[in-house]
């Protein structure tokens, strides 16, 4: 039976390594809290692609060594991180002028759901969410030039995230260009998904089975 | 002569009243003015709305604040934190109002306000629940929201060096709201690491002139890890 044979989703690692080798040198870069995050760690320091954090920082590089620690340092995930030669520190209205004047060239974001058009609900599980946090995500989708999404294909539980239309809160409709999950790479274009390349073993149909959207294979 | 610094945190913190709209600086703990918020807690301020990216985490500084009833309105864009346990609490019981703003139209929001724009238009939160019941407009075939500026009737800065007529530098990413936090409140109260000798700070690395600022406090701490 085609729908159950054997195929090797993409690890996270991978994941971010796809997404980083499709980021060209000179681009600026924002990426999300979580696998997003990863991304850097998959382009090489003389690729010169600059790492922006919402926090004020642009030219970000990588975590220090723990003794190297500089306690003002931070990233968006309050994590501790490094500024390579050439960064520079701004206050936070710039920092959001970079995102909101459309100076970012990318941005790479976690979802809960995109649908075929272009729609990230990232932000909220529910109308009611007890405390929602919505950070910098509305920026980020609506201001940089580019939106990509990285994230698993289903979630645990199998119930697809790439959708016909978003049932959790919008962080921005008609927004996300590419996505690249656990089990394929995707363009949302005015046909909607179309699929750029699938996990080892994979095919299409079987693609198809673990997505609530029509997929389209390229043209 | 023009003396901005002040030698006592009851000098610093005189005047701050019931009901006061409060903007704090700071990105989780880094850059944010913890010795002020103390202070605003000793001060004894109520029914306060405060302004700021986090809505505090633990038990202390702004946490503290929120425990002890003195916040009635929080404005931010993520209260969840390591240990949002206070906030958390007090939202579910209704004891505080949250106002949720996407980071960089709060950002923004205050900018206007010391820059004196009483409100702008923004794409961010177009077509989300951030627009609802806000004005639409279409401009150059995009359509965007209208937001309102944000003014603090007070300010807490956390600084790295000042001067006695309130020039201010930040460390790295300890910059975040702060100087933004500065020109938009009536009042702006700062903490800093460093006084130095009126010109010692280079003109060209002052970020926040001291027009901006109105009380200044040496606190050395040590760095945000401490808290």
């Amino acid at each position: 039976m085609s729908a159950t044979a054997a195929f090797k989703p993409f690890s996270r690692p991978q994941m971010a390594q796809r997404a980083a080798a499709d980021i060209p040198e000179g681009w600026y870069v924002n990426l999300g809290i979580g696998i997003p995050t990863m991304i850097s760690d998959y382009v090489p320091m003389d690729r010169e692609v600059i790492f922006h954090s919402e926090n004020g920082v642009l030219g970000m590089g990588p975590a220090p060594e723990k003794d190297k620690i500089e306690p003002w340092l931070i990233n968006a995930g309050k994590q501790y991180v490094t500024l390579r030669a050439g960064g520079s520190y701004c206050h936070h209205a710039d920092s959001f002028s970079m995102i909101r004047g459309g100076h970012l060239d990318l941005c790479v974001l976690g979802a809960f759901q995109v649908a075929d058009n272009g729609d990230i609900a990232n932000w909220a599980t529910s109308e009611n969410d007890t405390a929602p946090a919505v950070g910098g995500a509305m920026d980020l989708a609506a201001g940089a030039k580019r939106l990509w999404v990285l994230m698993e294909h289903t979630t645990k539980d199998g119930t697809p995230k790439l959708v016909n239309a978003c049932t959790y809160p919008l962080t921005a409709p008609g927004a996300v260009k590419r996505i690249y999950t656990n089990l394929a790479t995707l363009d949302v274009t005015d046909r909607g998904f179309v699929v750029l390349g699938m996990a080892p073993g994979l095919t299409f149909e079987t693609l198809q089975l673990h997505t609530e959207a029509k997929l389209h294979r390229p043209a | 002569m023009i003396d901005k610094i002040v030698q006592s945190m009851a000098d610093l913190m005189a005047g701050i009243k019931d009901g006061a709209v409060v903007l704090l600086g700071g990105f989780g703990s880094v850059g944010q003015p913890n010795a002020l918020i103390d202070g605003l807690i000793e001060q004894g301020a109520t029914n306060l709305t405060v302004a700021c990216n986090n809505a505090g985490a633990g038990h202390t500084g702004l946490a503290r604040l929120m425990e002890l009833g003195r916040v009635s309105r929080i404005v931010c864009s993520f209260p969840r934190s390591s240990d949002p346990v206070v906030f958390e609490t007090l939202y579910r019981a209704g004891k505080i109002e949250l106002e949720i703003v996407p980071q960089g139209t709060l950002a923004e929001r205050m900018r206007a306000a010391g820059a004196g724009v009483p409100a702008f238009f923004t794409a961010t939160g177009v077509g989300t629940k951030m627009a609802v019941g806000k004005e639409h407009r279409e401009i150059g075939g995009r359509t965007y929201i209208l937001e309102q500026a944000l003014k603090g009737d007070v300010g807490l800065v956390e600084a790295w060096e000042a001067d006695r007529w309130g020039n201010l530098t930040y460390k790295q990413a300890g910059r975040n709201f702060n100087p933004i936090v500065a020109m938009a409140s009536a009042l702006t109260l700062v903490q800093t690491q460093h006084i130095r000798e009126l010109g010692a700070i280079d003109p060209d690395h002052v970020v926040t002139p001291g027009i901006f600022v109105d009380r200044v406090l040496h606190v050395p701490y040590g760095d945000p890890s401490g808290f």
